[in-house]
């Protein structure tokens, strides 16, 4: 099963469900009291489940490592690497812009 | 009463299911793949490292400095394929002056005449490799080889055919971001996490190591061009019941010339996206 087909089923289940209990308030109580908020339960769930990835990514963006240190490193090694380079008889050649 | 409604959405979102086309890829090559590994010694294994090329002239001979130094120092038998796609600016006479210095079993260059794409330059440079391990990164400095004796403990750990090293885990990171970036970064890897759900937290990095036998399977398996390349890469492995390894590995965003994250890029991404959610 793709996961095209997965997301399709399981939406299609709970469409089910949801469908099912909108059209069925003449014969449950707890439906008739409820239904306003049964009706907008697609429309709740799709606003809360954007807040939740909202929170996440951004969470996840502050606490995405800035690794100065492996940046400080590298320029060091560049350095030494350029000076390696030309012991061993490479002729460096910078880009001409 | 019975709520037919219920039972006849259901039944048609079964068949919406069950009616399409499934396409399936078992693959028998794990087997295989473990028969051939077990006739490997430790010391018998090789890892050619692919380096694509193009206009990079300052940098490849720094990384392939740092490569030989944090190789010789680990001890692993290796060689360094540079694959350069004509580049007007003369990496490959750089290229050419390092394998004198280095050796010919060490340095081997396989040029191609113009740009021809990420995909076809591994095809290229796994001919030429003679090792058991491929290891796939980018020439531009913003991968360290100082990963790579990590790269191969970790696949060593547990036999995974694909070890694939992640900004998004544990002391991994990215340096020379801004929000923007970032942003775009972490929302894209939330978006297809969820959609994808591809057993590896970083898509489109291309710092990876692979089983020979499985970076060819795993190349013909896939359709996408560019960088996007990547990010089928691991979800194809995910398809072939490939194991994925990760080790976190910090990326120092180009040190010479211009990264790029425009536009297009990210039509190409959310295309290849689309693309595997509804193949794959």
């Amino acid at each position: 099963m793709t996961k095209l087909q997965e997301w399709l089923s399981g939406g299609g289940i709970l469409f089910a469900i949801w469908f099912y209990l909108i059209t069925s308030k003449d014969n449950n109580d707890f439906i008739r009291d409820n239904y306003e908020l049964i009706l907008y339960s697609p429309i709740i769930f799709i606003i809360l489940f954007g807040l939740y990835a909202a929170t996440i990514v951004l969470y996840r963006v502050y606490t995405f490592n800035d690794c100065e240190e492996a940046a400080v490193e590298l320029q060091k090694e560049i350095v030494e690497a350029k000076e390696q380079l030309v012991k061993l008889g490479f002729k460096l050649q910078e880009k001409s812009k | 009463m019975v709520h037919y409604q219920f039972y006849l959405s259901l039944l048609l979102v079964l068949s919406i299911t069950f009616i399409s086309p499934r396409v399936s890829h078992k693959e028998s090559l794990n087997i295989v793949n473990d028969m051939a590994n077990e006739e490997m010694r430790d010391s018998e294994n090789k890892y050619s490292i692919l380096l694509p090329t193009y206009n990079e002239l300052e940098n490849l001979p720094i990384i392939i400095y740092l490569l030989t130094k944090y190789l010789d120092k680990s001890g692993y038998d290796y060689e360094i394929i540079v694959i350069d796609d004509g580049s007007p600016d003369g990496t490959l006479e750089a290229a050419k002056q390092l394998q004198n210095i280095y050796g010919k079993d060490k340095i081997i260059l396989r040029p191609r005449e113009k740009k021809l794409g990420l995909g076809t330059a591994y095809i290229h440079g796994i001919k030429h490799a003679t090792g058991n391990f491929i290891i796939i990164m980018d020439a531009d400095l913003s991968h360290h080889p100082k990963f790579i004796s990590q790269f191969i403990e970790k696949q060593q750990s547990e036999d995974f055919d694909v070890v694939s090293g992640s900004r998004y885990i544990g002391s991994g990171g990215v340096f020379g971001w801004d929000f923007k970036r970032k942003l775009v970064s972490r929302g894209a890897n939330f978006l297809t996490q969820l959609l994808l759900r591809p057993g590896a937290s970083d898509l489109t990095g291309s710092f990876r190591l692979y089983k020979k036998d499985v970076l060819d399977k795993l190349i013909k398996s896939c359709v996408s061009k560019g960088y996007v390349f990547q990010m089928e890469m691991i979800i194809r492995a995910r398809e072939l019941n490939f194991t994925v390894g990760e080790v976190p590995i910090t990326f120092v965003d180009r040190v010479y010339g211009e990264s790029k994250l425009g536009g297009s890029e990210i039509v190409q991404f959310v295309r290849a996206m689309l693309y595997l959610f509804a193949t794959t």
